[in-house]
Parts: structure tokens; C-alpha cells; sequence
């Protein structure tokens, strides 16, 4: 986004929505800024890289987790258990949970244990040459898997349940109005770090190294890069966005459950990116909040078929714009083109070409 | 910039602005009092899409009957009941976030809501911080008493220990304990193993599954194999279809292999098909064959509103009873003011579907009669025990020694 459109979008989250909004909403609207840090996230491995991830909730999950098992113990107090553990008959803190004691170490893992198993996983994958449909199904298995795996744990994780009743995060007082603007106002400055520095390396060289590996993978090995690696990174560093993003989801909306890193809140993630428009940064953030005030609306007002109208917002969008929201530009530039005297169509670098990912 | 970028940052742009602006126009009036107007709005919370849904759709249903007769009888400080219906999606912080919207967009009077323990746990943080209050109408594990939360449906001293009572006085020294793997199954579980040993009874097996899960034939061998006197069945949803229909299909009846289930109500016999399951055994504190003249007139109304094939089931009726207890201790007190509705409740005491139900001032929990029950081919099921009075509710099983160190 050009300064000033980013000057203009930074006053009305940082001070505009802070004043004008109730406690409620501006709760809400934190909320949709962590699903936007994903965003970002996914803009970067599925528009830029061709890396269409199905399974952001796992990293989302990982990062969460570390720090809802940090709140949770400094919620007990030293020595004590979780409420979730007396109920699951679990009677000493599990070895996995010590270090998390310390916030510093949890800080570190938010970011660490999502790049880790996205490294693990994308050298493996991308090594193999695993593209495509194929790398989407595996993605979402992975979230299946882990969702699984949380609610088997029931003592270790807090099962179906997760980790609930978290009242306070570093110092601030989650039953707190003013306490909760400042969380509000620390998750939009993550956002805006975030965009700025994605943005930054996707205009990189690396972006277009990237860029260029999802038009032909092929035609940039055979001129000596490595795709593997290229695309290693960027699955890596959407996925520490994801699990920087849980982090903040947890202080935000006070829980953590595994049906909030499914495959259904994995798909909802992709689902805003898609409508704001994948090519595009800005679009994939305003597609995010976009989708889940969407979602807020819907379900307030019609409870009984919010679903159908939500379905229905995205087939439309699919049919009509492809591109999502923000490539709708390009979408009509394109068929004025067409309409207009003989001129050649030039596509900008990273954007809008009309064909899909290869595979 | 070319004039296409420029395109796409305004409307990206306006994205972000249209969902701030829009959300802003949404303001709420703090100055407004819960029970000003003509009106006094309520909550109604449950699961409307999603796996819960077509057991927590019930709830609702007789929940908005509940209201509708409140109404009819002249409403709550004279003024008519108008219930705010919000959909928890079957996703536990949807919960959360649709019971703050129902206490600080709607101010709500109260709400009535939830199913699962994992839904009432994300709601109960929501209720304590905004000192509001909560109407749970499920049978749940125990161990929790909020001082915003009332629970209407039994806790473990009225339903899974009379059950366990019941299955020493028929002689049965094995079981064999089946349940989905969440909090519910897992902690009536701890209990049941806590009651066996101290009662000369033997858990001889335990499984559990993940909820939603259909296949059964292992455990289903398993339990051919060990020949437990009883199986205590504790899994939630559409697993109990698959269950009782693969232990049927194994060769086992009510007879060779029987079970006693808390999860299985007359709206889940009827899809289990109830020639799957007749003659097993349930523990409920209400069935639609409960007799008494209230009962007879909660079922014809509810039949008359909904459709003369419906069915009435144990959670429904605590929904209904919880409606009618809020109404009842709101009109006590002069006032929907929380800490007045909780002063005024203690000690209420109705006459409703499943008998006299009296709320328990202390733990905010209702006394229940307990009831174990057959199931019937017809599909309803058959008392044929009950506990004779009200049962004190103890969610921290305070007053069994055997259950010292479960808490």
C-alpha cells in the first residue's frame, strides 16, 4: 500500500477505532487483527509463493498454545496446577509445561515452534517436489492430526475444552476496559510490523525469486536456484506470522480451543485471504477483517441461517472476482483493455496473473 | 504508481475503513437499564448449526416455549419476556464472544444457554467479569459451582451416583466404562472408579473414543471378550448411534451385554432407532413419561407448538424449568437485578415437569429426583426406579467419603 493509503488505514486502527468503538467491538476487531496477521502470512506463501496452506491453524495452534500454557501458569501461581489439570486428574506439572514458566522462553517458542515444523515440514515437501493440490492436502491433514492429537491430551492440553478463564497477559488486567485497548493497540502495532516487513521482502529479490518460482518452478531451478529453499523460507515465515498471531488470539479473546486450529478455522483463514484478494497484501488483510466482521454480522442477525448467507458471500465473490476484493482493479483494467483499441496487456511483476498455481 | 495500483490500494482501503466505521455505528447506549421499556430482553445462547445443533436446537425450542408462557401468564415485573436468540455455532468461543454480545450490545436481563461442559467453561469467565448471570440446563461433571451460573440440569450426585446405586443393588460387580474423550466422560469416569472400589465393584475396562467417532467394533470385541456385567456408556452424539447399532449387529442384546447410558435421552433413541437399543438402560432425572399433571401439560403445549412427533427429553426439560425458575425468582425479588434474582432464588421451589425442583441457594444447583429408566421398542422410555425424593445437589461430592481427593 502506497504511504498515504497506509498512513490513512494506521490513524483509523490506532485512533480512530480506539475512540469510536465500544469495549465489545474494539474486542472483536482485536480479534479479526490476529486472523489479518495470518493473512499476511498466507499472502506471502499462497499469492506470492503458489503455497496454497490449508493448515495456518496448526502454526496459529502452536504459537497459542505456548503462550496460553505461559498465562495459565502464571494465572495458577508457582507451585500450582492449571484449573483444567485437577479436573483431568492430573496431579504434578507435566515436564512439557516447566520452561513455560518462564516468559521469556515463551516468547521464544511462540515464534520457534511454528518455524521449526514449517522448516521440517517444507524441506521435506518442497525437497520432494510436492506441489499443488497435493501440498493443500497435506497441509490440511496436518491440521486434522493435531487437532487429535490436543483433544486425546486432555491432562497435557485441556482436551476439547483447552485452556479457558485467562485473565491476565504480562501485567495487564484482561477484566480491564483500559487495560484491553492497550492489548487492542498492541495487536494492531504486530499487524502494521508485520505488513511492513512481509512487504518488504516480498519487493525484495527474494520476492521475486519467489514470485518467479510460482510461475515456473522448473524454468528457475534449471537456471540455478534452489525452489526448495525459496519456498521453505516463505512457508516459515507464515507460519511464525500464524503462531505470533495465536499468541495474541489468546490475552485477545481470553481461551484457546482446538476447534479455533482445525480444518475449519484453517479454511476460514485461506477464505478471508481469498476474498480480499490474494495477490495483494492490503487486500489480504482487508479480506480478513472483511470475512470476520462478515461472519459477526451474519450470525447476529440471522442465527438461524447466518451459514447460507456467509456461503453464499463467497461463491459470489469466487464467480465474480476471482482475484478476490483488491484484484478486481486489474480485473476490470483487463476487460477494458479487451473492449479498447489493439494495445499489449503487461502484467506487473507479482500480480494478477490470470492463471492458477501450477502443478 | 500506475492507475491500477492506485485502484487496488483504495480498495483495500476501503475495506478496512468499511468494517471500523460500520462496527462503530453498532454503539451501545451503557446509560440504558436492563429492564427499561416495555420489555425485558433475555438470552437465549444455544447451538443452532454445527455438530450440536440438533440437540441443543430442542433446548431452545422448549426454552422459547418456556418465555411464551411466562407471557401468557402476565410476564416478569408486568412486562413481557423478549428473547435475543444467538447461535454458539457449536464452536466454544463463538460462545463466549455471542455472551458478551447478548450482556453488552442487548443487555440482556439473563441467558439461558449452552450444552457442552467445554461451552460452559469458555462462557463462565464472560458471566464472572461482567457479574451477569447464566442458566445451564444439562446434566454436566461436577466440580464447579460459579456464583454466576445456575444449573438446572443434575450434577454428579443425581444422576451417575444414584445410576451406580442402582447397578450395586442389581448385583453387578464388573464394568466396563465407554465414553467419548472430553471432560464430561473422563471425570464421571474418575468418579465411577472412585465409587467401585469403595463399593466392592470391579472397572474391568475403559475406552475412550473421539467425539464424533463411528466406528466401534473394536471396542465392541473387546467388551465381548471381557464380559463386564454392565457397560457404563458415557459417549456424547452421533457415536452412540454407531455404538449401540454395531453392539447390536455383533449379537448383543440388553440381556447378554447390558449398558447404562447418561447421555442418551428419548431424542437420540429415536435416531439410534429404537429397536437398536431397547431394554439397555438410561439414568435421567425426567423422561416424557414422568407422570403428573404438569408433565402431561408441558408435553401437549410443546407438541402443540413444534409438531405432535416430537419428543420431550431430560435437557429440554431442565431448559424449560430454568426459564420458569428465573421468571419465578425475578418476580420474588421485585427486580431483574442479578444480585436480587440470586438473593430471591434460594429456596424457590416449583412445581414443574419432573416433579418439585427447588434451587439450592448455596451452590445455585436444583434439587432432582434421579430416575433410571428402560428403553421401550416404541422408542420412550420406561421409569423403573427413582430415588423417591429430591436429591440434595453436592457438585463437589462433599458428602461421600469415598469421594475424598476427587476434588
Amino acid at each position: 500500500m502506497a504511504p498515504a493509503g497506509l498512513a490513512v488505514s494506521a490513524v483509523l486502527l490506532l485512533v480512530v477505532a480506539p475512540l469510536v468503538l465500544s469495549p465489545f467491538r474494539l474486542d472483536l476487531l482485536a480479534k479479526y487483527l490476529c486472523y489479518a496477521i495470518v493473512a499476511v502470512g498466507i499472502a506471502l506463501a499462497w499469492g506470492r509463493g503458489g503455497m496454497l496452506t490449508l493448515g495456518q491453524g496448526v502454526f496459529f495452534g502452536l504459537g497459542g498454545y505456548a503462550m496460553g500454557m505461559h498465562l495459565k501458569l502464571a494465572e495458577a501461581g508457582p507451585g500450582k496446577l492449571p484449573d483444567f489439570m485437577s479436573w483431568s486428574g492430573v496431579e504434578s506439572l507435566p515436564l512439557l509445561w516447566k520452561p513455560f514458566a518462564n516468559p521469556v522462553f515463551t516468547l521464544v517458542m511462540v515464534v520457534l515452534l511454528p518455524v521449526v515444523v514449517a522448516v521440517l515440514l517444507g524441506s521435506l515437501v518442497f525437497r520432494q517436489r510436492v506441489r499443488g493440490a497435493y501440498f493443500a492436502v497435506l497441509s490440511q491433514a496436518l491440521a486434522a492430526a493435531f487437532v487429535i492429537l490436543l483433544v486425546g491430551q486432555q491432562g497435557l492440553t485441556g482436551g476439547t475444552n483447552g485452556l479457558t478463564n485467562i485473565q491476565h497477559f504480562f501485567g495487564l488486567d484482561l477484566y480491564d476496559d483500559a487495560d484491553r485497548r492497550l492489548l487492542y493497540l498492541i495487536v494492531a502495532l504486530v499487524l502494521g510490523l508485520a505488513y511492513l516487513g512481509v512487504r518488504q521482502l516480498a519487493a525484495s529479490r527474494y520476492g521475486q525469486l519467489l514470485v518467479a518460482i510460482r510461475d515456473g518452478e522448473d524454468r528457475v531451478r534449471f537456471l540455478g536456484y534452489d525452489p526448495a529453499l525459496v519456498k521453505t523460507v516463505a512457508f516459515a515465515v507464515s507460519a511464525a506470522l500464524a503462531g505470533v498471531a495465536g499468541a495474541l488470539f489468546v490475552p485477545v479473546v481470553g481461551l484457546l480451543t482446538p476447534a479455533n486450529l482445525g480444518v475449519v478455522a484453517s479454511l476460514e483463514l485461506l477464505i478471508g485471504v481469498a476474498i480480499g484478494g490474494r495477490y495483494s497484501l492490503a487486500g489480504a488483510v482487508g479480506g480478513a477483517l472483511l470475512f470476520n466482521y462478515a461472519k459477526t454480522v451474519f450470525s447476529e442477525e440471522l442465527p438461524d441461517s447466518w451459514l447460507y448467507v456467509q456461503g453464499a458471500l463467497f461463491v459470489v465473490v469466487m464467480v465474480w472476482a476471482p482475484r478476490g476484493i483488491a484484484g478486481l482493479a486489474g480485473q476490470l483494467r483487463d476487460r477494458w483493455a479487451r473492449r479498447g483499441p489493439l494495445r499489449p496487456v503487461s502484467y506487473p511483476a507479482g500480480a494478477d496473473r490470470p492463471q492458477e498455481v501450477s502443478t | 504508481m500506475s492507475l491500477h495500483q492506485r485502484a487496488r490500494i483504495l480498495l483495500s482501503l476501503l475495506m478496512v475503513s468499511s468494517v471500523v466505521v460500520s462496527m462503530s455505528a453498532c454503539v451501545d447506549d451503557p446509560d440504558s437499564g436492563r429492564a427499561d421499556g416495555d420489555t425485558i430482553k433475555v438470552g437465549v445462547l444455544h447451538s443452532l448449526s454445527g455438530t450440536m445443533a440438533i440437540s441443543e436446537v430442542t433446548v431452545r425450542d422448549s426454552e422459547l416455549l418456556a418465555i411464551e408462557q411466562v407471557n401468557a401468564a402476565g410476564g416478569v415485573l408486568g412486562k413481557k419476556l423478549e428473547p435475543v436468540v444467538e447461535d454458539g455455532a457449536s464452536d466454544w468461543p463463538t460462545f463466549a464472544e455471542k455472551a458478551q454480545k447478548l450482556i453488552s450490545e442487548d443487555r440482556v436481563a439473563t441467558t439461558f444457554g449452552g450444552w457442552t461442559s467445554a461451552s460452559r467453561k469458555a462462557m463462565l469467565p464472560v458471566f464472572e467479569r461482567n457479574k451477569q448471570l447464566l442458566w445451564y440446563p444439562v446434566q454436566y461433571e461436577g466440580l464447579e459451582s460459579s456464583p454466576y451460573i445456575f444449573y438446572t440440569g443434575a450434577t454428579t450426585n443425581q444422576q451417575i451416583v444414584p445410576a451406580l446405586d442402582y447397578l450395586k443393588e442389581k448385583g453387578k460387580k464388573t464394568i466396563f466404562l465407554v465414553g467419548s474423550d472430553y471432560v464430561f466422560p473422563r471425570t464421571a469416569n474418575k468418579i465411577i472408579k472412585a465409587y467401585a472400589g469403595a463399593n466392592g465393584m470391579r472397572v474391568i475396562g475403559e475406552e475412550y473414543t473421539p467425539l464424533g467417532n463411528t466406528e466401534y467394533s473394536t471396542i465392541v470385541n473387546k467388551l465381548g471378550q471381557a464380559k463386564p456385567d454392565i457397560v457404563f456408556n458415557t459417549l456424547n452424539g452421533d457415536s452412540n448411534v454407531a455404538f449401540f447399532k454395531q453392539l447390536r449387529s455383533a449379537g448383543f442384546t440388553a440381556d447378554t451385554m447390558p449398558t447404562v447410558s447418561v447421555s442418551v435421552a428419548e431424542e437420540e433413541v429415536a435416531g439410534i432407532g429404537p429397536a437398536n437399543v431397547a431394554g439397555h438402560l438410561v439414568a435421567w432425572n425426567y423422561y416424557q413419561t414422568t407422570p403428573g399433571a404438569t408433565n402431561d401439560a408441558f408435553v401437549t403445549a410443546y407438541r402443540a407448538k413444534y409438531g405432535a412427533d416430537k419428543v420431550t427429553s431430560d435437557p429440554m426439560e431442565a431448559g424449560y424449568n430454568a426459564v420458569k425458575l428465573w421468571a419465578a425468582a425475578a418476580n420474588k425479588a421485585g427486580s431483574v437485578e442479578v444480585d436480587a434474582v440470586k438473593k430471591a432464588a434460594a429456596g424457590i421451589s416449583l412445581d414443574l415437569p419432573e416433579g418439585k425442583v427447588t434451587i439450592d441457594g448455596e451452590n445455585q444447583h436444583v434439587y432432582k429426583t434421579a430416575r433410571i429408566g428402560v428403553i421401550q421398542p416404541d422408542g420412550q422410555i420406561k421409569e423403573v426406579w427413582n430415588s423417591g425424593q429430591p436429591i440434595k445437589p453436592d457438585p463437589y461430592l462433599k458428602s461421600y467419603p469415598w469421594a475424598a481427593g476427587l476434588a
